[in-house]
């Protein structure tokens, strides 16, 4: 039953299955299914986005100019930065260029973006994966703020604060009514922290709940409101008055006031907070170094943060781009978005349709029919799935490639790449945090090499905020308010026929829009996404995708309680609404189907 | 703080409601839900006796939005409603449960508190190939909606998307994603529409229902009435530059930075029942026209298909801009035909201008 991917994975499916569905705190809708061996370690492993929406081909005749309102739609967790790779897109086909300033407040908009995301993902999606909630109410609280004390400055750490807040967790979990906290695995012997600890970081989890929220008000005061700020093709939409009449009713003094506070707030929080419990929390689980999958072979970014407006080579951009595949972490390989031999999606595992499904396809020129077919090894029916046939098609998600290979994206790829191409500002704080938990570089390939590289993610994307709030204030100061290029803003304005694409730095990993437009309109739109990489099922060749890869091999302690599997899937950050709503220029509109 | 063990009563009183508001509150749950004196008596006891209302929030096709704004409640905070308030016992976005263990909070929340939990719905479903284009546990969504709404004694329908569809029921909507009310009928639906919700009037209603103990008033299309019965025109503090004629005629021109109206950028104020320009965004921070961006009306039915968000209202086969409210419910609730006052509001709006000018 033994099979071997040509990615370098031994699968076996002749054991004991076990089925988690639904993968929940993930974005969406997520089913994951594994195969263990008599010792209960995972021999093959199984993902399925089980969600799909069709934005694209909503797209289709629609104004290039609202693109990046609909696809923002796409996620409102990474909420924005679909808007950004739109907007970018757009202004690719169309040769419109954009404001410094504009280039600034975007960048500002997409690090707040990136912080709020990490913060909320590791505090309120991730760490009940390592910190177990009952176990805070056995904790000493004199112990507690002992703990907190040495690991940082933040100043709620008295043995009252703790206390209390011991008190309040203990009547809560006394009602009975557990509320989020219900029915966990709580007690799980994979839980490995302390109770000071897991009480630590349980107070830090709810003061997380309070900050994240002001976290986003940059958002709100660049773009309106968050979730869902708004973007615009050209530029900004908020224009700059510091000084003359009306000044109230634009980005004057009192809003740069406001975002210059939130960004010395986050970077404090950052600091003082999430890094020291990463530390603490790492600490204890040095020795629980399973998940790396993917990560320490195959991964890629496509870079983003330009330091100077309408420039996105390599060079301009601040985090890094290019692909390191096979584990050859010597070369870092080029990217071409345009190259049609480069970005293929494959459909042969997944709920699509192709004339040929051996092949893949560049997204100018993808196709996506909804084609929901089981496997004929399907366990239950087609519309009660008991255990899907990995053999046939089994997602909702495509399997993107580079060159053929599947690749991992997202913050450890990032910092991986970013340390390949020795970069200080990536490699440097690294080493550091290795250095700090005694471990060798190659413990980075693991699900606590992810969670720790978002980590000091976070507090880069922090002082780069403040960066881009410095050069901003700068060219106010010399004069350049603009925020906008109205050039070709009317559609009279632009070539009958164009084609673009854009790209960032998700959260999640790389993330790219395809376009055509034609006669001013939308004539087709493909976006691939970071969980569409991570996430994805199988190719025709039989390689097997980041999250799958990273299950590979690992111990589960109890299978009725699969704790190991969520804290390694969660370690990505999954995000499906974003992965599963693919669709081509050959979508059309399907029968009416009459609400029963 | 509140104590975690108060019972729904508990919490209500130390708000300042008196008893009797109480049992008012628990017959006019028994009426909506079509039930006699006896079931207020029951539900009463049930409030006094049994502890916070069991949320059970669930997700369709949607992107989650909703959730991430409800989080973002600044008064109250989203800590002391998820520990003091209501007992959001299924959410699978927050949930530390997941597989089987998740499921299973499903069945003994039906079989424990029949009629006495409310059913939060963010998203919709998908009723196209089966239901199967939003699979939850293995089956369609849509089922896991219809069972879990059968014992709620309401349902939230939580945005654009649970209320009307939203984006991906726009055209040509190919997954045939279905707003709530269209799927449940015997439930009482409130909607609280937007993409998404602003934060506050999210914990307003879940507030408003534990506190006052009632169902908010809701208008013909089932919005609260308190959050959505005037347009984001009616309140906007760019009200007077329309007034006085005073335009955006380009992204950030001199009128852009003066914080003039942005009506000709196609600002759908005039059309948008919401609370953004009264309550606004994030705290009260900011919301979209203060920034600089036009309304695009993301609390309306099919906001998606109404044409370019930059197209003047004027070239939108829509409502009047000087429509009063009434006229528009009706228009929104097929009472009347449209696309008749467009070309009437435009003149009328050039007339104002030109008369400001002279």
């Amino acid at each position: 039953m033994g099979a071997q991917t040509p990615n370098g994975f031994k699968l076996d499916h002749s054991g004991k299955r076990i089925v988690i569905d639904p993968l929940t705190r993930v974005e969406g809708h997520l089913r994951v299914e594994v195969n263990l061996d008599s010792d209960n370690v995972i021999r093959n492993a199984v993902s399925s986005g089980t969600m799909w929406r069709g934005i694209e081909t909503i797209l289709r005749g629609r104004d290039p100019r609202d693109a990046w309102a609909f696809t923002e739609r796409i996620c409102g967790v990474c909420t924005g930065t679909h808007a950004l790779t739109s907007v970018r897109a757009v202004e690719n086909a169309l040769g419109i260029t954009i404001p410094e300033n504009a280039n600034s407040i975007r960048n500002i908009m997409q690090l707040c973006l990136q912080v709020h995301d990490h913060l909320v993902h590791f505090y309120h999606l991730h760490a009940l994966d390592w910190v177990d909630v009952i176990s805070a109410l056995k904790a000493d609280p004199k112990a507690t703020s002992a703990l907190a004390q040495s690991v940082s400055s933040w100043p709620l750490s008295s043995p009252g604060y703790f206390k209390h807040l011991q008190i309040r967790l203990t009547k809560f979990v006394e009602s009975g009514q557990l509320g989020p906290f219900k029915n966990a695995y709580w007690g799980h012997p994979a839980y490995k922290l302390p109770p000071e600890a897991n009480l630590m970081a349980l107070a830090h989890y709810l003061e997380a709940l309070d900050f994240q929220k002001d976290v986003v008000k940059i958002h709100a005061i660049y773009g309106g409101k968050n979730p869902h700020p708004n973007w615009l093709v050209g530029g900004v939409a908020c224009a700059i008055n510091v000084d003359g009449t009306g000044a109230v009713g634009a980005i004057n003094m009192e809003r740069l006031n406001l975002v210059s506070s939130i960004i010395c707030r986050s970077i404090e929080f950052v600091e003082q907070v999430y890094l020291p419990d990463v530390a603490v929390i790492g600490s204890f689980y040095e020795d629980w170094l399973y998940g790396g999958g993917l990560s320490g072979k195959s991964i890629m970014s496509y870079g983003d943060i330009p330091e100077n407006a309408n420039d996105y080579s390599a060079k301009n951009l601040k985090l890094p781009r290019g692909v390191i595949l096979n584990g050859n972490f010597s070369e870092v390989l080029p990217i071409d978005h345009g190259d049609p031999e480069q970005i293929q999606e494959f459909v042969a595992h997944s709920w699509y349709k192709y004339p040929d499904e051996t092949r893949g396809l560049h997204p100018w020129g993808g196709i996506t029919e909804p084609n929901f077919q089981l496997g004929p090894n399907v366990k239950g029916t087609r519309t009660h799935i008991k255990e899907l046939d990995e053999g046939g098609k089994y997602s909702w998600i495509k399997a993107p490639r580079w060159r053929g290979n599947a690749v991992e994206v997202g913050p450890l790829a990032r910092y991986i790449i970013g340390h390949a191409q020795g970069k200080a500002e990536f490699k440097e704080p690294t080493e550091k945090l290795l250095k700090t938990l005694d471990l060798p570089f190659a413990a980075l390939f693991s699900s606590l090499g992810r969670t720790a590289a978002r980590a000091l993610e976070c507090q880069w994307a922090a002082h780069q905020m403040r960066y881009f709030q410095d050069k901003l204030m700068a060219h106010f100061k010399a004069g350049d308010t603009a925020t906008a290029n109205v050039d070709k803003w009317k559609p009279e304005s632009w070539p009958k026929e164009a084609k673009g694409y854009g790209f960032t730095e998700a959260p999640r990993g790389a993330l790219g829009h395809w376009i055509k437009i034609k006669e001013t309109k939308i004539d087709n739109y493909q976006c691939v996404v970071p969980t569409t990489w991570n996430g994805s099922p199988r190719d025709p060749n039989g390689n097997i995708g980041a999250f799958e890869a990273s299950l590979m091999d690992t111990p589960i302690a109890d299978p009725e309680k699969p704790l190991e599997i969520l804290r390694t899937i969660h370690s990505f950050d999954p995000c499906l609404a974003c992965s599963t709503h693919v669709m081509g220029p050959d979508g059309q509109e399907m029968a009416t189907v009459k609400v029963r | 703080m509140g104590g975690a063990a108060e019972t729904f009563y508990g919490v209500i009183r130390r708000q300042g409601i008196t008893r009797r508001s109480f049992h008012k509150f628990c017959s006019l749950t028994a009426t909506s839900l079509g039930l006699g004196p006896l079931a207020a008596r029951q539900i009463a006891n049930a409030l006094e006796t049994k502890p916070r209302v069991p949320v059970i929030w669930m997700h369709g096709l949607e992107c989650t939005c909703c959730s991430e704004s409800f989080i973002r409640s600044a008064h109250p905070l989203v800590k002391d409603v998820v520990l003091s308030m209501i007992s959001l016992d299924y959410d699978a976005l927050i949930m530390a449960a997941a597989g089987h263990q998740a499921e299973a909070i499903l069945e003994e929340t039906r079989a424990k508190y029949k009629g006495e939990y409310v059913l939060a719905v963010e998203g919709n479903p998908p009723l196209n190939e089966g239901g199967m284009f939003c699979i939850d546990g293995g089956k369609p969504f849509v089922e896991k909606l219809r069972a879990m709404a059968e014992d709620s004694m309401a349902i939230i329908a939580w945005g654009t998307c649970a209320s009307w569809g939203c984006v991906q029921a726009a055209k040509p909507n190919p997954t045939g994603a279905t707003p709530i009310d269209k799927v449940i009928t015997n439930k009482p639906i409130i909607k609280v529409p937007g993409c998404p919700p602003i934060a506050e009037v999210m914990t307003a209603l879940v507030t408003f229902i534990t506190t006052f103990g009632k169902l908010p008033e809701l208008d013909r299309q089932g919005r609260p009435k308190m959050f959505y019965s005037q347009r984001i025109h009616d309140k906007c503090y760019r009200r007077p530059h329309f007034d006085a004629g005073q335009f955006v005629e380009v992204w950030d021109d001199e009128s852009a930075r003066k914080g003039y109206c942005l009506y000709k950028m196609g600002c759908k104020g005039p059309t948008t029942y919401n609370a953004c320009s009264a309550v606004r965004w994030n705290g009260g921070v900011s919301f979209p026209i203060q920034s600089g961006h036009g309304c695009f009306g993301c609390s309306e039915d099919g906001f998606w298909d109404k044409g370019s968000f930059y197209d003047r209202l004027t070239t939108i086969k829509q409502f009047g801009i000087e429509a009063n409210a009434d006229q528009i419910g009706m228009a929104a609730a097929g009472a009347v035909g449209l696309a008749v006052a467009a070309h009437a509001a435009v003149t009328a709006v050039k007339r104002l201008t030109l008369n400001r000018a002279e």
